[in-house]
């Protein structure tokens, strides 16, 4: 590992001895920060995934009956049943914090009125069925798109903080620690040539005393 | 206050979600959706549903919206082309946060 370009003196060794022990300190946090928010990753991964497959085979269902549903019916027809909508679902978005990530936290208010709006005469029965399971699963769904962009961050901010964890590990702390250990080694040979040097002028004091 | 959602996707896909009061927009490309989806951040959708084959289409697109919490773009099944990319999108979120892959791993097995 190379060694940072500082001069060796006392006063840097201070300042990196302080540094070294801010990086070890925030290398140990953002481990731990890591290490909780793949728990949670691991939780609601599987939430999604569970999820997913439901509303997938929901929807699907409910898709196919519908689309039956048109061929035997005229498009216009289907259209205008639509214009006002069966049941109607608000939405309220907040935020809420998974390990200081914002992720989304929507709330689903629904609101279903008892009879379909339109008249049964004039549209087929799969779309009735059809409609009714949409609207089962529509809460679902808004559950899942909570869920998934929830995974969707975490898995970007844990990507995010192991390289953080992973530079501080092997790049920072081992430079620091090679350039504090090459300080103090500058620092006593300075000091030994000092003592050397005293001991060799006390010598040469005493012979010429002696003289 | 109530937060808007809408569904994005060719119209005979998505014409259902009508029925249940979801806002519903046409798209039959990928440009189009594209512009669409741009609109629709403007004004505020919080929750898009789109389509997986444009989704699939999208991806590159679709990365600017990953960094904030909305709007959550999310890919539904319509039955067509691209099924299964919402899936693999998971498998792709979770091989990056954690490395390996620890859903699917039992169903590849078999």
């Amino acid at each position: 590992m190379t060694r940072l370009n500082v001069n060796p003196t006392r006063q840097e060794l201070r300042r990196l001895r302080e540094r070294l022990k801010t990086s070890v300190r925030g290398h140990k946090l953002l481990k731990d920060k890591t290490d909780e928010m793949i728990r949670q990753f691991c939780i609601l991964i599987r939430e999604n995934k569970r999820l997913r497959e439901e509303v997938e085979a929901d929807l699907a269902g409910a898709l196919k009956n519908f689309s039956a549903a048109k061929a035997v019916m005229d498009e216009r027809a289907l259209e205008e049943a639509f214009l006002l909508p069966a049941a109607s679902v608000t939405l309220t978005c907040g935020e809420k914090s998974v390990m200081s990530v914002a992720v989304p936290d929507i709330e689903v208010h629904e609101e279903t009125r008892g009879n379909a709006p339109y008249a049964y005469a004039s549209v087929s029965s799969e779309v009735d069925g059809s409609v009714a399971a949409l609207a089962a699963v529509l809460p679902k769904l808004v559950r899942l798109a909570s869920v998934e962009k929830t995974c969707n961050l975490l898995a970007g901010e844990i990507e995010r903080t192991k390289r953080r964890v992973n530079a501080l590990e092997y790049v920072m702390i081992p430079q620091y620690e090679e350039t504090i250990r090459y300080i103090v080694m500058k620092l006593d040979e300075n000091e030994r040539g000092a003592t050397t040097r005293l001991m060799k002028v006390k010598e040469m004091l005493a012979a010429e005393r002696e003289r | 206050m109530s937060d808007k959602m809408a569904v994005i996707g060719d119209k005979d896909s998505v014409f259902a979600f009508k029925a249940v009061g979801v806002a519903v927009f046409g798209a039959s490309g990928e440009g189009e959706a594209k512009e669409k989806i741009k609109e629709l951040v403007k004004e505020n959708y919080k929750v898009i549903f789109l389509t997986e084959d444009l989704a699939q289409k999208l991806d590159g697109f679709l990365e600017r919206y990953r960094s904030a919490p909305y709007p959550a773009v999310i890919p539904v099944p319509c039955g067509g082309a691209g099924a299964g990319f919402a899936m693999e999108s998971l498998k792709r979120d979770m091989e990056r946060a954690i490395g390996a892959d620890i859903l699917f791993k039992d169903k590849d097995k078999k």
